[in-house]
């Protein structure tokens, strides 16, 4: 059956690149978002954890799925700074930690895996769903993997989370920012996309890019 | 833009190659981006930690030395430094007596220090996170009131009290209590431009100021038409004043310039605040006029009033030697 094809090493680390291909392409957008209603570096810093994750994946070339993953999330907490490092960092180190030693995964074990990151998120930003950010996109990206993949192949699972997290990017637009800094503007940040819900959107779409 | 810069990607390394020649007291660890003293304290006594987003300048760097931090670590501008940063310097500045960290009141800087504690086993850390800005009404759904000026008083403070040998539990409680002591206001004339994207991070009209902005070039709770000084003076000291009983009691109090207000305008507001806390009852014990803790090229100002007692004053006026603090001597 369809769904029980495996998601390979390579499909991964190219989902990898296809991230950081996006933040660098998109830096000057999220910078834009994150002006309006933050301080305007959100494109920058995430652009250069990127290429420093990418610079030390091509380097080091770890063998296995949860070594890949410590490697990109170590550098995303140890370049990034602000709120989105700890955050995206912390997502990447749940997701290897959840993955184990393999080189690759069933579809169970990667929604199990964006499952633990997504668990990281929470942990570490106690966010609630209409906060206004990143889970607001990456909450219903997960759940429409899992469900997903039970319905159906891998490949139109990551397209529905990449669909879910681009919805749910959108809506960020509709709601008053209630953690972080756009926090402090009150009913000023309504109507701006929040900045991280959008980068969550380019990462899921990268997914759904690798996987199709 | 218009900077004086080399490249917007090199601005923090350079800037902190130029504090080091300009400083041999400090010494620089380039490649982790961290100030210290360049004689450690003691064996014995508390190591004082602070550090944030670079362009607050001489916030927190400029505070390194004798009776003030042990060090500062340096984050990209207006990005909070990273938790490998942060254990490294808990690490180094560790004698053995634990180590306090004091952390403005931000989402990125309470994660990534949260991540450096986590981190370091085997050292005793205290952190103590200072949210002092009035402008932030409703902090239940917020991030909470931000760290801003009062952050300076407490690294003076507590440094003071780390010098006279106090442990760590001690100090760190006489940094809660500053910190609750203390309440501040902002407002800005222009925003601030990052180097890296090169423009305003907000547009104010010519006619236009920005009332309760925070340090991060980020746009306040309201914009209101330009007005005098001594309205000015009204707007940041009223809620100051509404959001916490200083029982005429006296206060350290700080005019803080955001980065492009000159001194002869800083001087101006002084004494229209200081003469509405008089009216207040307040005494103003000791006082700060100037650049402390800065916002790039934000023009703009913020007020910070702190309520203290005779042990408070006594540790206030104690010795320090920074670059941007220094008397008692």
């Amino acid at each position: 059956m369809a769904n029980n094809v495996a998601v390979s090493y390579e499909q991964l680390i190219n989902w990898l690149r296809l991230i950081d291909e996006s933040l660098i392409e998109q830096r000057a957008y999220l910078t834009e978002l994150d002006a309006a209603i933050g301080d305007g570096d959100h494109g920058t810093n995430l652009a250069r954890g990127g290429t420093a994750s990418s610079a030390k994946v091509d380097a080091e070339q770890p063998e296995y799925i949860d070594d890949l993953f410590t490697l990109v999330g170590m550098t995303l907490v140890g370049t990034v700074g602000g709120a989105s490092g700890p955050l995206y960092g912390t997502f990447f180190l749940r997701f290897a930690t959840s993955v184990g030693h393999r080189q690759e995964l069933t579809p169970g074990q990667l929604a199990e895996a964006l499952e633990a990151g997504l668990g990281g998120i929470v942990d570490r930003g106690k966010p609630d769903l209409g906060d206004k950010t990143i889970y607001d996109a990456m909450e219903p990206a997960v759940r429409a993997f899992r469900a997903g993949i039970q319905a159906g192949d891998v490949a139109s699972a990551a397209r529905a989370a990449a669909d879910a997290a681009a919805t749910g990017r959108d809506a960020t637009a509709d709601l008053v920012a209630r953690k972080g800094r756009a926090s402090y503007l009150g009913d000023r940040s309504l109507g701006h996309i929040d900045p991280g819900a959008a980068s969550t959107a380019l990462m899921f779409d990268a997914l759904a890019t690798a996987l199709a | 833009m218009k900077k004086l810069i080399n490249d917007p990607a090199d601005v923090l390394a350079e800037s902190l190659f130029g504090l080091a020649v300009a400083h041999p007291e400090l010494r620089v660890d380039h490649a982790h981006r961290i100030v210290y003293r360049a004689d450690p304290k003691p064996h014995g006594t508390v190591g004082i930690l602070s550090g944030g987003g670079s362009g607050h300048e001489p916030l927190h760097a400029g505070y390194v030395g004798l009776g003030m931090l042990d060090a500062a670590v340096c984050g990209e501008i207006f990005t909070s430094p990273t938790p490998d940063q942060i254990l490294e310097a808990t690490k180094t500045i560790d004698t053995g007596a634990g180590v306090l960290h004091l952390v403005k009141n931000y989402t990125g800087d309470v994660m990534n220090f949260e991540m450096a504690t986590e981190l370091a086993s085997g050292i005793a850390i205290e952190t103590v996170v200072i949210a002092d800005d009035v402008a932030v009404e409703d902090s239940t759904y917020t991030a909470g009131r931000r760290g801003t000026g009062v952050t300076v008083l407490v690294e003076k403070i507590v440094g003071a009290a780390a010098e006279q040998g106090r442990d760590l539990a001690e100090v760190a409680a006489l940094a809660r209590r500053v910190a609750g002591a203390g309440r501040s206001m902002g407002m800005a004339l222009t925003s601030a431009t990052l180097p890296s994207s090169g423009k305003p991070n907000f547009e104010l009209g010519e006619s236009d100021m920005e009332v309760g902005v925070g340090i991060h070039g980020e746009p306040g709770r309201r914009r209101v038409p330009l007005a005098t000084a001594r309205e000015v003076a009204a707007m940041l000291v009223e809620p100051i004043l509404v959001d916490y009983s200083f029982n005429g009691e006296p206060a350290v109090v700080m005019l803080n310039g955001m980065g492009a207000t000159p001194l002869i305008e800083l001087y101006l507001m002084f004494g229209e605040v200081s003469a509405l806390l008089e009216k207040a009852g307040i005494r103003v014990a000791r006082s700060l006029v100037g650049n402390y803790v800065t916002s790039l090229d934000m023009a703009g100002c913020s007020v910070t009033v702190l309520r203290v007692d005779n042990e408070l004053l006594g540790l206030w006026d104690a010795p320090v030697s920074t670059p941007a603090l220094r008397w008692g001597l």
